[in-house]
């Protein structure tokens, strides 16, 4: 951990956005994390999105639970919402919130550990009631906070850093989105911001439940030659190329022309467009059989498919499902707020 | 673009931009950090070694050093190097067992050296530990030259001057002063092994406009009156002065007219501020003192009534587009303009002026009538006789004349051994990891947000009753802390090993001024243009590695880094480290240089 603050100056030519801020205003403070942490890589790259996006930070709110990956909010948007919730109740506390205030943005940061295990139920059902919310694990195969003890996601071809065997097969989180309805699921390496922010782009843009996998090796840990989460495995194994995407907004021109049937254009909730090119003939992310094929395939063959893997274009959020008022509840009057014990006597007689 | 050669020491000498743009290429980081840490006498010593007089240049020096600091690029104001000097010198306390010892055996070889500036004196410096025997010849009765006479003493003190050119004396020198060489041919006939010459250029140009002649009791060369008030010939000068011309002598006139008597002092320049030659902090100085500068002004005629000046007729001129060498073109505006005036001071620039030398002694001139000088050797075509500082190849300033004074004492040295004078001695050079501990460094790498610390300054109506009341008072101990902490530590570099990097990217998220690349490999304008900020900067270079693992390199654009050493920190694997570059310019006496090679490693 470093002992000083990131220098206050700036490159004088950074360039600024629409908001008129550069990438250093949507930083947060010094990462406390162990240099070389593939965590601080996508904090990264969640700042250099945000800022592309021209998003204000005010109009963010960045949730996590406990883990190394949870403490990373710290590290970008300081001057967002934030709440460091509780072990594996990241879920809760960002549906509590989405239900008051359906205008923010919500980022959920968690880990392994807090999604695959002890949140592994909050997580399911914050993809189960299509939160409109991007989630994002930091997926680094092992508890970084306590010695680096295999997560639930480890690969059990992949023993400890010590050699150390893997007794249990891994839990791909990113297979489960996609059977718990979840509306944007994607994977990505920290290693790899062309990918990775793109995604980011895409998953804030998506309406509904965005899930992010993002593989992050843990350079104390979990980055040795036997690890299938080291940055020399993932990017040996990476079959990002295969499926890559580019992210428009919708104030932007599309100039890029692709061969007829190697691409596709996915108009997004904003108006903004993914574009997917060297689309594979097996793989089309409208098609969840299909994703999940892709993603089996490539396991089975000790590879990684990244990118974005799947994608609903029709999927309607929390919000439409429970056909909630369009206003966050802080923008309501309070004659709406407490309609008083008449009101409360109707519902009651509708329900006896 | 090729990977970067990083053990050609050019090359981090380079990122040291202060001293890389110094002649002498004083090492400044070094000597700031020496003055953070209270160790004065130090940081006097490396600042003595090098430019020979840091209490003088640390209040009248050009210091090329502070355009070229880094801090000017990443906020607005650079590092008051020259005021951080200056406490350097004001704090010393006593340096004398730090002085070259000077052999009492002298080696039989006598050099004379003419014109008694910081040129011959620097010359005299660095050959005396050697054993030479120095003969200094001046036309004036103290030693100092320029330094002396056209610097007025509300800059520098007599006693500043005076202790910097009398330690020099005290080595042994054996001065003539008071003695105009009038022969060249005739002083070589007196056997010395070798002659340096260093004249400076004396005489000031003049101007010849009507009315020049009549009113010539009360036209002044500029620098020929700053030595009359330096000897103090002079005591007085009129109500009303216009001064003509813009460098920092016009600006030293100005100043010097005040303290005189003067109550309505002008400058008048005859092109547009913004190309006036004269030093920003000078011009603002003056301007502080309440002196006017009227720019765009061309003198036409000196106006003269009863046989005594009356006033300065001016064409006003205006600017139409620039010229081929990026100058202001100016053309007469069609009005004029009259300054009524006592006395008029010029100071339009100094010329060089050798009527002393005899065209026939293999002395060769060029069609400027200036000596031809080998830019290395300071050597003429006359073997054994050496040029250095103004007279050499005109009007220049002291580090520059100190920088000579060191390459001619070296070729004299050479000359008289039988040497080659053209093969130059290498400078020294050294690398050396500055870790401490887990990020902890030898080195303050914490940024300071400080704002540049402004010099206190003596009461201004006192200042201006008194032309030997310094004007600045220099830092405090407390003042020169909080500045020296301005500086970025320049010469403590990033230097990448490639094999060792994983391409986390963490130190390319980390870098505050973003200059860490991870990308593919291009020809320079192309990479220069894909870094995160485009490299616009093209003095400064890009530092490319071998190639990674993935095919890619790293590309860190020099321009803006702050030397924080967070790459090196946040680097999981140390392919980062801060080590310092200790650069150690070339000179003729090991002796003068000990502070120096104490931080080679």
């Amino acid at each position: 951990m470093s002992y000083i603050a990131k220098p206050s100056a700036h490159h004088p030519a950074l360039p600024k956005n629409a908001l008129g801020l550069t990438r250093r205003d949507y930083e947060g403070t010094m990462s406390t994390l162990c240099a070389g942490c593939g965590h601080d890589s996508i904090t990264a790259a969640i700042i250099e999105a945000c800022f592309e996006m021209d998003l204000p930070a005010h109009r963010i709110a960045k949730v996590s639970g406990i883990g190394c990956s949870s403490k990373a909010p710290t590290y970008f948007l300081s001057r967002s919402h934030g709440f460091n919730s509780v072990h594996g109740r990241m879920p809760s506390i960002t549906t509590g919130a989405n239900l008051a205030n359906r205008d923010l943005v919500y980022i959920g940061v968690s880990g392994d550990g807090d999604t695959a295990s002890i949140g592994l139920g909050q997580f399911c059902h914050a993809v189960r009631r299509r939160l409109n919310m991007t989630y994002i694990v930091m997926n680094n195969g092992c508890y970084g906070l306590t010695k680096g003890q295999f997560s639930a996601t480890n690969d059990k071809s992949s023993p400890s850093k010590k050699g150390e065997a893997n007794p249990f097969e891994a839990i791909d989180l990113c297979q489960m989105a996609i059977q718990l309805g979840a509306g944007f699921v994607a994977r990505s390496f920290s290693g790899d911001k062309a990918q990775l922010i793109p995604l980011i782009k895409a998953a804030i843009s998506y309406k509904g439940f965005a899930f992010l996998d993002v593989i992050s090796p843990c350079v104390t840990f979990n980055n040795h030659p036997t690890s299938t989460k080291s940055y020399d495995y993932v990017r040996a194994h990476n079959m990002a190329s295969e499926n890559q995407l580019d992210y428009v907004e919708h104030k932007e021109e599309i100039t890029v022309d692709y061969a007829e049937g190697s691409s596709a254009s996915i108009e997004m909730h904003d108006g903004s467009l993914l574009l997917l090119h060297k689309l594979d003939q097996q793989h089309d992310p409208r098609n969840a059989d299909a994703a999940l094929m892709t993603i089996r395939t490539n396991a089975a063959k000790g590879s990684v498919a990244t990118g974005l893997l799947y994608i609903s274009q029709d999927q309607q959020d929390m919000h439409d499902v429970l056909a909630t008022v369009e206003q966050p509840l802080n923008a309501a009057s309070m004659a709406d707020l407490c309609p008083g014990s008449k009101a409360l006597e109707a519902i009651n007689a509708r329900l006896r | 673009m090729a990977p970067t050669d990083i053990s050609n020491p050019k090359y981090f000498h380079k990122v040291v931009d202060c001293q890389w743009a110094c002649p002498t290429h004083t090492p400044v980081p070094e000597y700031i950090r020496l003055i953070a840490q209270g160790r004065y006498a130090a940081a006097y010593m490396l600042n003595w070694e090098s430019n020979v007089f840091p209490g003088i240049l640390g209040r009248v020096c050009d210091r090329p050093c502070e355009p070229a600091c880094r801090r000017g690029r990443v906020e607005e104001k650079p590092v008051a190097i020259c005021r951080l000097k200056r406490v350097a010198a004001d704090y010393k306390g006593e340096i004398d067992a730090f002085m070259p010892e000077i052999p009492a055996q002298k080696n039989g070889r006598r050099i004379a050296l003419i014109g008694a500036g910081p040129a011959s004196l620097t010359v005299a410096r660095d050959l005396l530990p050697l054993g030479y025997s120095c003969v200094l010849f001046d036309k004036d009765p103290k030693a100092g030259g320029l330094m002396r006479t056209n610097i007025p003493s509300f800059r520098l003190p007599a006693t500043v001057l005076d202790e910097e050119v009398e330690r020099i004396l005290g080595f042994g020198v054996e001065a003539r002063f008071g003695q105009k060489i009038k022969s060249l041919a005739t002083l070589l006939k007196d056997g010395y092994d070798a002659v340096f010459i260093g004249t400076g250029a004396p005489k000031g140009k003049d101007l010849d406009i009507p009315g020049r002649r009549e009113a010539a009791a009360n036209i002044h060369i500029g620098i020929d009156w700053l030595t009359s008030v330096a000897f103090e010939h002079v005591h007085t000068v009129g109500r009303r002065v216009v001064v003509i011309g813009g460098g920092n002598t016009a600006m030293d006139c100005c100043r010097t007219a005040l303290r005189l008597g003067g109550m309505d002092v002008k400058v008048t320049v005859r092109s547009p501020r913004r190309v006036m030659k004269a030093s920003a902090w000078e011009i603002e100085d003056a301007e502080r003192e309440g002196v006017p500068i009227l720019d765009n002004h061309a003198p036409k005629a000196f106006l003269v009534e009863k046989g005594r000046l009356k006033g300065v007729r001016f064409q006003k001129m205006r600017e139409v587009g620039i010229d081929t060498s990026g100058r202001p073109r100016l053309e007469p505006s069609g009005e004029e303009v009259v300054l009524e005036c006592d006395d008029v001071l010029m100071a339009i620039g100094q010329e060089n002026a050798f009527p002393w030398i005899e065209r026939s002694i293999g002395l060769e001139f060029d069609e400027r009538s200036m000596p031809k000088v080998d830019r290395a050797t300071m050597m003429s075509t006359r073997p054994g006789v050496f040029f250095g500082g103004d007279a050499a190849w005109g009007p220049e300033n002291i580090i520059w004349a100190v920088a000579h004074g060191h390459q001619a004492a070296i070729s004299i040295d050479r000359f008289c051994c039988g040497e080659e004078v053209q093969a130059r001695p290498a400078p020294h050079s050294s690398l050396a990891s500055q870790k401490m501990g887990i990020h902890e460094w030898s080195y303050k790498n914490d940024y300071s947000a400080v704002q540049r610390v402004a010099v206190p300054h003596a009461d201004k109506a006192q200042a201006l009753r008194n032309l030997k009341v310094e004007v600045e008072l220099g830092y405090d101990d407390q003042l020169a802390a909080r500045e020296a902490a301005r500086c970025l530590n320049c010469d403590v570099q990033t230097v990448f090993t490639a094999p060792l990097c994983i391409e986390c990217d963490a130190c390319m998220d980390i870098c505050p001024v973003d200059c860490i690349n991870f990308t593919a490999n291009d020809d320079e304008a192309a990479l220069r243009q894909k870094l995160r900020v485009p490299a616009r900067n093209k003095a400064q270079s890009l530092y490319i590695s071998d190639p990674l693992k993935t095919g890619r390199i790293m590309a860190k654009d020099e321009d803006m880094c702050l030397h924080c050493g967070l790459c090196a920190e946040r680097c999981p694997t140390s392919a980062w480290d801060m080590k310092k570059f200790m650069y150690v310019e070339a000179q003729s006496a090991a002796a003068c240089l000990t502070h120096h090679n104490a931080y080679l490693r």
